[in-house]
């Protein structure tokens, strides 16, 4: 496959992850990085770590326009907000540097379970 | 903001936890940010879900920052995959407005123990054994 082809074929995936992220999303609140992650190690040959980065900065864009839909509706309230992610700031930044101690493998398995923790969690909704 | 301190704490202590998730993960952290929105500080589930998401936005920006230092973010494809997900949500909502919600749930909970189960073989694989690695 030449050069070009190929690159437009990993551009056609990337936009079919960024499609089903937003899909699933819209249906459950849950997506993300949830639908990104798995697809980016499984469809692209990502490694673990580099999947888990690159879902981010995926999000903040997705997080960015859902937020500022909801806003426009009047759905967010700022100072409950700040309470949750101030802490969280620091939390991830742990949690990254965290990540970077841990075998690439385990980093799966962890996900797995959280799959796994979110699948209980629809299916008794 | 009528929460007590305790609630406010409660609410933060998941939010730090959140955070965490996220940076092992690669996730937003909405799955504990929602609940410690919903239980502590008095939010209903649809506003908890909005108010989650505005926090994720700071929290991801600071995730992206780290991990590009440790070499783990390619910016290029992320923005893709993000800018892409607009389509998504509108099939999302369409689709769920065609076919009984309960029946798309179980379906995507099925979905993801199936792709658990990809990660899990995935992570007991001993690691080398794969050309890709």
């Amino acid at each position: 496959m030449p050069a070009s082809e190929a690159s437009r074929d990993r551009i056609l995936k990337l936009a079919v992850i960024g499609t089903a992220a937003g899909a699933f999303s819209g249906m459950f609140g849950v997506g993300g990085g949830t639908v990104i992650v798995p697809l980016l190690i499984l469809w692209l040959g990502f490694g673990e770590r580099l999947a888990t980065g690159t879902s981010l900065a995926a999000i903040v864009v997705i997080a960015l326009l859902a937020a500022g839909l909801q806003g426009a509706y009047g759905n967010l309230e700022p100072l409950k907000a700040l309470v949750v992610a101030v802490p969280a700031l620091g939390g991830i930044a742990v949690g990254a540097a965290l990540q970077q101690r841990l075998p690439e493998r385990a980093i799966s398995l962890l996900f797995a379970v959280l799959l796994l923790v979110i699948a209980v969690q629809l299916a008794i909704d | 903001m009528d929460a007590s301190l305790l609630e406010i704490a409660a609410a933060a202590a998941l939010g730090f936890a959140g955070g965490m998730v996220g940076g092992l993960l690669g996730v937003g952290g909405g799955i504990l940010f929602v609940p410690a929105l919903a239980l502590f500080l008095d939010e209903s589930q649809l506003g908890a879900v909005a108010t989650s998401l505005l926090a994720i936005v700071p929290v991801a920006v600071v995730g992206v920052w780290r991990q590009n230092r440790y070499g783990n973010v390619r910016l290029r494809d992320g923005l893709i995959v993000g800018a892409l997900s607009p389509l998504g949500v509108v099939a999302g909502v369409v689709l769920s407005n065609a076919v009984s919600e309960r029946a798309l749930e179980l379906a995507f909970a099925a979905l993801l123990v199936l792709i658990a189960g990809q990660l899990a073989i995935r992570g007991l694989r001993p690691t080398g054994a794969d050309a890709d690695g």
